[in-house]
């Protein structure tokens, strides 16, 4: 019953992911250029699907993998209407700093 | 026993006529008067009083005196334990008021065909007119007190309608109006009293009240309460001081509605309602006490009030008042038959002295005050002649009925309480006075008016004045029904009454009945006071011909005299004043202010949050994901630590 | 049966929809008049089967617990018999006005109908709850389709602070379903099983908010005075006739016998607000200058009188609870009637540049006397049975209540008087001459609201008696400790 995702242990899966989720956060919370933000948001996903990965591994169920795929669509989705979005945005106010972009406020 | 009820079933048919007639004359008129020939309303009216009459005279005779028949109509109010129906009580107290009532309504009816001949409501008179009967009726005829109280808020209505007849102008419509809201002060009294019985008694049915009554302790607070509602309400009814000012107002009616409503019958229902429940009061001697008190007081204090009058009707009016509470005091002198003779009495001269009023009026075309009066003797003899008798009746000339109905109150005063006696004997001197100062001012000497209203001065139309001729009989007459035992026959009213009013005698303190010799003096005092008051106000007012001044020209106690002692001053300012201030103060500051301010900070505090709240909403995206991410950091410390 | 009753005005409303503005008005007409039949129909049945053949019950959501239980009984019937006698009358009083979009306004009405007897009818709890709610939507755009100039704010107002109050509600009927043992809304669920006296409080403030705005009880009546004045007549009369009866009815079918224990708890305040109320609406109307506002806090004074009835809670102040709700009904669909014709002619509703209506226009004088003496409670007339029940039903729950309650007998008679002075008497004036007398469909509605007044106050007895056994069980209830 040996698995390769099992050669390292969990914790140290749960230290990564939790890094690059915190790295995925930073960057939606600091940078201002749209397509880095979104980049982030997939890095956070990717995160979390490392997560799932391992932790399915090590309990011998396969559940988890299966939202890996799930989730790899929905991001695929999300990226390409978030690109889509944003150039039509930058075909707007040529810019993709979200800064430029409050117009819905109060 | 089975052939008194077989009698009985008989008498139901005339007894359920009576007030039904003046119903379907009401509704007759009412809907369809205006369809009909304008004389042709009135005496559908008169007719159909004049049946009622004929019912109650069929009663008078079918009823024995110590009987009564009891007339189960319908539940009314009935449920659970609670049973009001709607039922009659007919026995001689009722009878006695059914023939007053019917028999004077009657030829107040044929006097008003002429007396409101040109007016254009003629019809909607005759139509309340006979609405009014009917409540009348009603509240005399009624085995509980709720079919009296339908009868005594009804009779207010019809006297509202009456006193505003003329509803174009605005002071009577004020004086109408006062009326009704005076009689509701008193009715409010009333209909506590109702709920007191209803729940300490379980029935307000009059006998079952009387039978509940006598269990109880005489002079209990119970009873005391119950017995001061309901006087409450016979002092707004019968214009008892303090609630007597809506009675001289209410001249502002047709002279007719002033004889008949606000002087033979509306307002003695008061009187008629405490005699109805002689045995509760004659428990409570305390209510009897303040009713003698008030009594006793109106009377001298309505009469002063009438000597300064120039108004002919509100000279009338403040007589009504001050008779009435001539009869309040023989009922606290618990006199109850006493006082239902001198309701009778007065019924008949009071009445007369209106219908003759009224004929004044109408010879005069409108004019009611006696300063422009004067010498009319000459032309309208037939009211002159009848005038005069009644005159002499309510003062108390010997041998007319008022003299005998008067001075069995006073003899009864004397018996008990020499002070009211004394009180008494003066207040009838002042109406002595006041009545012949009338008498000498409107028909002796000259006239005082312009001639063009010299030359129109006529003697009413028949249907006017035979029931002037009519009543003056009675008026004359009238004492015969209750001559004094001095005169060694059986004083035919009191017997008459004694079933009605015998129930009490048990519970009244006794006093030393006064000697004969004592009463022919009583008697001979009173009537001859009465005569030498007359000579007095003769020699003041015919042989020196002297006028009542001119309103500006008063000073001192006779100002205030002639204003009525500014109590509709005083009223005005005391009740009628701070009320219209509240309304105005609840409605702009409670309501306006307080209220809905409190509603409409409410709206505002959150308006107010939303305002505040949505500044967050910057715009920048950034900081959302920031409060998000610091969000959800907060519940995870929430959730992990606490 | 039941179904007929409740869904033949919701069939009505969209028949109106249908047929055009220029029918709108005599089919809803004919619809309401049918309604009315139907009603008269089912007393007889009622009289025969009594109210077992009237329910009808459907399972609706499985979770939570929510079915369509309808039901009739005596007291249910009255109400409905009120507002199914009222319709046909409020629709009449619309001839011969101009409407715009007629169809959408009687629509409205009938819709309005609906609701109402849905709401005399549910014995579930959240079912109730809807119809409450949904009585609410008609109304409001009637006075903000139809309204005078000042409609938006007053509607609004109306509607968030009536929307509020059954908000309360629907928490109280949530925490009431929650505390159930049995889980579920349904009315003979809440009745036997009693919940935990400590929750009762509370619980009763969630219900009395709700029904006191409604009523409304002083001090919450503030949104009642603007809303009947911009409201149309049509929307008035109803609000006024029926909708707050609403209010009433559920203080009777809802609080009592739901929550004995607060009632318990908060009844003498309840009471004791009511105769504030009474004498404080009495004393405003006594100075108040437009008609329509002096109507409404008359109402507010006569409501009072009602609820304070109920609080007493003894037979006699629910038997007049009843029968002043359906007198008072009638009355005030007849003063705001009265109201209406004065203000469509004269162009204005302030009473002191009015006068001397009665010289051109006796039929109308004459009716609305008997409408005023009826509201001021003269014997022989409807008012007066429901007014001497309920102060005698305060009475005996508090003699001096009873003494501060009956002085709604003296201002009553002052406030009205003044008003019917002032309008109908004296000497015609420029806004007045010209006052045309009734034409049919008023005098229709005047006269058969006249005739009502006079029978209900004279025979009285089959109100009684239809109400007796609902009232019995409730007060048993509500009285249960």
């Amino acid at each position: 019953m040996e698995n390769t995702l099992q050669a390292v242990p969990q914790n140290w899966y749960l230290v990564l992911s939790t890094f690059l989720f915190c790295i995925g956060v930073m960057g939606v919370l600091f940078r201002r250029n749209a397509i880095i933000i979104l980049m982030c948001i997939e890095l956070m996903l990717n995160s979390v699907n490392l997560l799932l990965v391992s932790f399915s591994a090590y309990s011998g169920n396969s559940d988890g993998q299966v939202f890996v795929f799930f989730i790899m669509v929905v991001a695929a989705a999300e990226v390409a209407v978030g690109l889509a979005l944003l150039m039509s945005i930058y075909r707007n106010v040529a810019s993709t700093d979200i800064n430029v972009l409050n117009k819905l406020k109060w | 026993m089975n052939d008194n009820m077989i009698q009985d079933t008989l008498l139901v048919t005339p007894a359920l006529l009576v007030p039904l007639l003046p119903l379907i004359g009401f509704l007759i008129n009412g809907l369809f008067g205006k369809f009909l020939p304008k004389t042709f309303t009135g005496w559908i009216a008169a007719l159909a009083i004049l049946g009622s009459f004929i019912c109650s005279v069929t009663l008078f005779n079918g009823v024995n005196a110590n009987s009564s028949i009891s007339i189960d109509l319908f539940d009314w109010i009935a449920f659970n334990n609670i049973n009001i129906s709607f039922g009659f009580l007919i026995d001689s107290l009722t009878i006695t008021m059914l023939l007053v009532v019917t028999g004077i309504g009657f030829l107040i009816h044929l006097y008003s065909i002429g007396y409101m001949h040109d007016d254009e409501g003629f019809t909607r008179f005759f139509t309340y007119l006979n609405l009014f009967i009917f409540f009348m009726l009603l509240l005399v005829m009624g085995n509980n007190y709720l079919v009296m109280f339908i009868g005594w808020e009804g009779v207010g209505l019809c006297s509202y309608l009456l006193i505003g007849f003329w509803f174009k102008n605005t002071a009577y419509n004020n004086a109408a109006k006062k009326a009704f809201v005076m009689n509701r002060i008193g009715d409010l009294g009333f209909l506590l009293g109702i709920f007191f019985m209803l729940f300490y008694f379980g029935s307000i049915e009059y006998s079952a009240v009387a039978t509940q009554a006598q269990t109880l302790t005489p002079n209990s607070t119970l009873l005391i309460t119950i017995t001061m509602l309901l006087f409450v309400g016979a002092m707004g009814k019968s214009a008892q001081l303090p609630l007597y000012t809506w009675l001289p107002d209410a001249m502002a009616g047709p002279t007719p509605v002033s004889a008949l409503i606000h002087a033979a019958t509306m307002v003695t229902a008061g009187i008629f309602m405490i005699v109805r429940s002689n045995i509760l009061f004659s428990l409570a001697p305390a209510t009897l006490t303040f009713i003698l008190i008030i009594g006793v007081a109106t009377s001298v204090f309505a009469a002063v009030i009438g000597l300064l009058q120039n108004d002919i009707k509100k000279v009338l009016a403040y007589s009504t008042v001050s008779q009435l509470g001539l009869m309040f005091a023989a009922l606290g002198l618990g006199a109850f038959s006493s006082g239902m003779f001198h309701v009778v009495t007065h019924a008949f001269f009071k009445a007369l002295l209106f219908l003759g009023a009224g004929s004044v009026i109408h010879a005069l075309h409108g004019e009611q005050d006696i300063r422009k009066m004067g010498g009319l003797g000459k032309y309208i003899k037939v009211t002159y002649i009848t005038f005069l008798l009644a005159s002499l009746a309510i003062s108390g000339f010997p041998f007319l009925s008022g003299f005998f109905s008067k001075d069995e109150i006073l003899a009864h005063a004397f018996e008990q309480n020499k002070t009211v006696w004394v009180i008494l004997s003066i207040s009838s001197f002042i109406t002595a006075f006041y009545m012949f100062r009338l008498v000498f001012l409107t028909f002796f000497g000259n006239f005082r008016g312009t001639d063009d209203t010299k030359k129109h001065i006529h003697e009413s139309p028949i249907t006017m004045t035979l029931p002037l001729i009519i009543l003056c009989i009675l008026a004359v007459v009238g004492g015969l029904l209750g001559l004094p035992e001095v005169f060694h026959v059986q004083h035919a009213f009191s017997t008459y009454l004694s079933s009605v009013t015998e129930g009490s005698v048990q519970y009244l303190t006794h006093h030393e009945k006064v000697s004969h010799s004592t009463e022919i003096a009583l008697m001979s005092f009173a009537g001859i006071g009465a005569i030498v008051v007359i000579i007095f106000a003769y020699s003041k007012y015919v042989k020196k011909n002297e006028l009542p001044a001119e309103d500006s020209a008063l000073t001192g106690l006779n100002k205030v005299i002639s204003n009525k002692f500014y109590v509709d001053e005083i009223y005005e300012t005391v009740f009628v004043k701070p009320i219209t201030v509240l309304s105005d103060l609840f409605l702009v500051l409670v309501d306006k202010l307080i209220i809905d301010l409190a509603v409409n900070a409410t709206a505002w505090i959150v308006a107010t949050t939303g305002k505040t709240m949505r500044l967050m909403q910057t715009g920048n995206t950034g900081f959302y994901v920031f409060a998000m991410v610091i969000g959800m950091m907060v519940l995870l410390i929430i959730r992990l630590f606490i | 049966m039941t179904l007929l009753l409740l869904l033949l005005p919701l069939v009505a409303a969209l028949a109106v929809l249908l047929s055009g503005n220029k029918m709108a008005s005599r089919v809803a007409l004919l619809f309401t008049v049918a309604e009315f039949g139907l009603t008269v129909y089912a007393y007889t049945i009622f009289k025969q089967q009594g109210p077992e053949a009237f329910v009808f019950f459907h399972d609706w959501i499985s979770s939570p617990k929510i079915s369509i239980n309808l039901g009739v009984d005596g007291l249910s019937f009255v109400m409905i018999g009120l507002t199914n006698f009222l319709l046909p009358l409020i629709v009449l009083s619309g001839f011969n006005r101009e409407y715009s979009n007629a169809k959408a306004y009687f629509s409205l009405i009938l819709l309005m109908q609906f609701a109402l007897i849905g709401v005399f009818m549910a014995y579930d709890g959240l079912l109730y709850y809807i119809f409450w709610e949904l009585a609410l939507l008609p109304i409001y755009f009637i006075a903000l389709g139809w309204g005078g100039k000042n409609r938006v704010p007053v509607t609004l107002k109306f509607f968030i602070y009536t929307l509020a109050g059954s908000l309360l509600m629907l928490f109280g009927f949530i925490m009431l379903y929650y505390y159930n043992p049995n889980a579920s809304f349904n009315i003979t669920d809440l009745y036997n099983n009693p919940i935990c006296s400590c929750n009762q409080g509370w619980l009763f403030w969630m219900f009395f908010l709700a029904f006191a705005i409604k009523i409304p009880i002083v001090p919450f009546h503030t949104w009642q005075a603007d809303t009947y004045s911009e409201a149309p007549t049509q929307g008035t009369m109803l609000l006024s006739g029926i909708m707050l009866k609403m209010g009433t009815y559920s203080l009777i079918r809802w609080l009592l016998p739901i929550l004995p224990a607060g009632v318990a708890e908060w009844g003498p305040l309840a009471i004791t607000l009511s105769v504030i109320g009474i004498v404080y609406a009495s004393i405003i109307a006594i100075m108040q200058s437009d008609l329509k506002k002096l109507f409404a806090y008359s109402s507010v004074a006569h409501v009072g009188l009602i609820a304070a009835g109920i609080f007493a809670l003894n037979i006699e102040g629910l038997q007049g609870s009843v029968v002043q709700m359906i007198a008072h009904g009638v009355n005030v669909v007849g003063l705001f009637f009265c109201a209406d014709i004065i203000i469509n002619r004269t162009k204005t509703a302030n009473i002191s540049s009015l006068g001397g209506i009665r010289n051109v226009a006796p039929r109308f004088n004459t009716l609305f006397m008997i409408v005023v003496i009826a509201s001021v409670a003269l014997p022989l007339t409807n008012g007066f049975i429901g007014e001497f029940l309920l102060v005698y039903g305060v009475f005996k729950y508090n003699t001096w209540l009873a003494v501060f309650a009956g002085l709604t007998i003296i201002l009553g008679a002052v406030y009205m008087l003044r008003m019917f002075q002032n309008t109908m008497l004296g000497n015609t004036n420029e806004q007045t001459q010209q006052f045309a007398d009734l034409n049919w469909s008023e005098t229709l509605v005047l006269g058969i609201i006249a005739f009502t007044i006079v029978v209900m106050g004279v025979y009285p007895k089959p109100i009684f008696e239809l109400v007796q056994p609902s009232l019995d069980i409730i007060l048993n209830k509500a009285l249960a400790k």
